[in-house]
């Protein structure tokens, strides 16, 4: 999730939030006796996503239930402008669009997939949508692949593949993992990109030397170090050995893995006092407001930015994470968390809406559709060949360059890993322990990885 | 925790062993109106209870021998025996830990935050002057429901921005303590939030109890010579008995389910580990370990029937 998902997962634990919010604590509030009432819990999902059932199969006008998880404001309104455009372009289906808070959405899909789903939903590609396709929770939509696919690069082509070769995904957006900066801060100390390990280090020294926290880090919600891990692991030990890793194929005793941790140590010493306790966007903040130099974030960043005014957002700047001197900086990998459609099994309306879901899939497909997602949410990147790239700012074509000069594209550790692993009783409380104390030797800590690894039941 | 607590006293009748032979002759002395009456007062209650409270807690109790993951039917391969509760305790890094914030937890409410509150009632008790706006100002955050004060906390307690660190200037001087992420400290941090409502939560009860001690008591005390700690300790808190279980009891519960602040801090994760985020975590989340989450929350159960025992012998006691 280290995504814009999480964006508004995190904002769950964060003040002043949304109207959904309620609803998640309720459920959870609930007695935790009693947690166990799971029938009723899918009962009540079921309720919530009850539709109207119009029977055509023409794909034209009739009905669509859309389950959402865009529930950010900048998202949410761009969801909204393209429900309006598919019903006109669409011979004025009657769209139902079920907008579900993020972070909800997430903890709720297991359920909600095989309760009563909506007729497409919105969801993650690879391991996450490799799940619930293995489970038979997911149509196939190969006859909409073949029809769009050549719109879409080799690599969103991989990313929606399922185990059993067919496809289960529209890529809808993606954004990249990147070392954030102020184009203004560097400018007044002249501080240059690095672009190699002992740069970078320099450069966080320098930054101190000025009085900077030389790079920013909230680790509150679990998630953002992970990607810290992800892009070490990465350069060190390349693709391969960290999607064999994060699968469970690598052992976390392994000594690549110590060493992730040692390089980790180096730059850990550059974050600021109190990350453990500082959200993702306190710590932006931090940028925002040139208390700190440098932070590696989801392009996702940008929101935070943005809500600071034009000019912080104008001043935004970043690099793709420096080399690090080993034969893996050539596959320039980094995160680039892909979301897409998918379409639900279990739909009691999907037999009839079947034509206007494959007819949502292939409006999605369009790069015209994608830009106006992208214009409310500057954070999301459209995945479509044919995508206007005019529109484009600097930093949103900085973004898709350095994404289409990466050989290797990973989704982000939660993405990649199964979420009890990777999750908040898991690989976010270890990384949290890691980070209280980065020097020291971490090998009880890797054993403790691999033995958590090792207690979790089969994933079917 | 009322609404959990109130539906057993109505099972009560039907299924107490001595008492039933005489009330069941009673029971045909009954109009046919009466029956339907008692049918439906007695049996839909106890559906109810049945349905809601008891059916989840089986089912609870019978997922946490499988590792179903949520999906699909529950079947014989599920089945794992005492694995996660082996598991569990020999294995899961995050039980014992969850365990001991939760006696800490228990330990602070019972030792610091209830006999403040019991304080307060003491103390407001005697009518001095601007009893109501105290009464007011300490019982306004149990209005508040503990996600919107582990918010209000948060903002707190947070490091580079939060009022605590900026107040006694950690900020400036780069001393900033990490009240909610230093797994040393971070519990306390949300003890403190919690208590800031169960002050005022304990408070009201027992001042409600302490309205209902007779005065004459107290005058005879006074009469009698008695100083005020003596008059306290000696008359007023031996009368209050029956509220005093009911406050212990609803502190352990308290204690035991506390849930919202850790969860809206961090979800229960480094040094905010709770039975209940723990269940939550791996149950009700993308996780999908229903079967181990279900064993924890069968343990958790298992705590929790002390106080509830407690609590409910105490209440059919004052009901007898």
């Amino acid at each position: 999730m280290g995504d814009s998902s999480v964006v508004r997962k995190h904002k769950l634990a964060l003040p002043g939030l949304d109207s959904e919010l309620p609803l998640y604590l309720n459920l959870t509030r609930r007695d935790m006796l009693r947690i166990a009432g799971y029938s009723s819990l899918a009962a009540f999902l079921a309720a919530c996503g009850v539709q109207s059932n119009t029977n055509t199969n023409t794909g034209t006008g009739g009905s669509l239930a859309v389950g959402s998880n865009e529930s950010d404001p900048g998202p949410k309104k761009g969801m909204e402008a393209i429900v309006n455009a598919f019903a006109s372009a669409n011979g004025g289906t009657k769209v139902k669009l079920n907008t579900v808070d993020h972070g909800t959405f997430q903890d709720q899909i297991t359920n909600y997939l095989q309760a009563t789903p909506d007729d497409v939903f919105t969801w993650f590609s690879g391991h996450r949508m490799r799940f619930f396709a293995n489970q038979g929770l997911a149509t196939s939509i190969d006859d909409v692949w073949d029809s769009v696919k050549s719109n879409f690069t080799g690599a969103f082509a991989e990313s929606v593949k399922g185990d059993d070769g067919h496809f289960y995904g529209i890529p809808r957006d993606y954004y990249p993992w990147c070392v954030f900066y102020r184009k203004s801060v560097f400018a007044q100390h002249s501080y240059k990109i690095p672009t190699n390990w002992d740069d970078f280090k320099a450069l966080a020294v320098q930054m101190q030397k000025d009085g900077l926290t030389p790079i920013s880090m909230g680790d509150k919600d679990g998630w953002p170090a992970q990607g810290t891990f992800d892009i070490i692991d990465l350069r060190l030990n390349g693709y391969q050995f960290h999607v064999e890793l994060c699968a469970g194929k690598q052992k976390w005793t392994d000594p690549r893995v110590t060493a992730v941790f040692k390089k980790w140590a180096e730059l850990a010493k550059y974050y600021q006092p109190g990350l453990a306790g500082t959200t993702w966007q306190q710590a932006a903040d931090l940028v925002v407001n040139k208390k700190a130099g440098m932070y590696l974030l989801g392009l996702f960043v940008s929101d935070q930015f943005k809500a600071a005014g034009q000019d912080a957002l104008d001043d935004l700047d970043f690099f793709p994470f420096p080399d690090l001197g080993t034969q893996y900086d050539a596959e320039k990998a980094l995160d680039a968390p892909i979301d897409i459609w998918m379409m639900s099994k279990k739909s009691p309306t999907l037999n009839g809406d079947l034509g206007q879901a494959k007819a949502w899939l292939k409006f999605w497909a369009k790069g015209s559709t994608q830009g106006t997602m992208f214009q409310n949410a500057p954070g999301l990147i459209p995945t479509a060949t044919d995508a206007d790239t005019s529109s484009f700012t600097p930093l949103q074509k900085k973004a898709a360059q350095i994404i289409s000069s990466a050989k290797r594209i990973t989704q982000f550790f939660d993405r990649d890993s199964r979420p009890d692993f990777a999750g908040a009783n898991g690989m976010q409380s270890f990384l949290l322990t890691y980070l209280q104390n980065p020097n020291a030797d971490t090998t009880s800590l890797q054993g403790k990885m691999q033995s958590f690894w090792d207690s979790l039941p089969p994933e079917k | 925790m009322a609404n959990r607590i109130t539906p057993a006293p109505t099972r009560y009748p039907g299924g107490a062993g001595a008492s039933v032979a005489p009330r069941r002759r009673r029971f045909s002395l009954l109009t046919s109106r009466d029956k339907v009456l008692l049918v439906l007062m007695v049996g839909l209650p106890l559906t109810l209870d049945l349905l809601l409270i008891w059916g989840p807690t089986l089912a609870s109790i019978f997922l946490s021998f499988t590792n179903w993951n949520g999906v699909g039917a529950i079947t014989a391969g599920n089945w794992v025996g005492l694995k996660n509760y082996t598991t569990m305790f020999t294995g899961y890094l995050f039980f014992w830990p969850a365990l001991k914030h939760n006696v800490l937890w228990l330990a602070f409410f019972t030792l610091v935050s209830t006999p403040i509150g019991m304080f307060f009632a003491v103390l407001l008790d005697r009518e001095m002057r601007g009893t109501r706006f105290y009464q007011g100002v300490f019982f306004m955050p149990v209005v508040l429901s503990l996600v919107v004060v582990g918010f209000i906390w948060e903002l707190q307690y947070a490091p580079n921005d939060g009022f605590i660190n900026n107040f006694f200037g950690l900020v400036q001087n780069h001393r900033i303590v990490d009240w909610l992420g230093d797994p040393n400290i971070n519990l306390w941090a949300i003890v403190v939030a919690a208590s800031w409502r169960h002050v005022g939560y304990i408070m009201v009860l027992y001042l409600a109890g302490l309205k209902s001690v007779d005065l004459a008591l107290r005058e005879a005390a006074k009469v009698d010579g008695a100083s005020e700690a003596q008059t306290f300790f000696r008359i007023v808190l031996p009368v209050m008995a029956p509220i005093n279980v009911i406050i212990v009891v609803i502190t352990a519960i308290e204690s035991l389910r506390a849930f919202d602040i850790a969860y809206i801090v961090n979800r229960g994760k480094n040094g905010l580990e709770l039975l209940s985020t723990l269940i939550t975590n791996n149950s009700i989340s993308e996780a999908n370990l229903v079967g181990f989450g279900s064993a924890i929350a069968v343990v958790l159960l298992v705590i929790s029937l002390v106080p509830i025992v407690l609590y409910l012998s105490r209440v059919m006691r004052t009901v007898q």
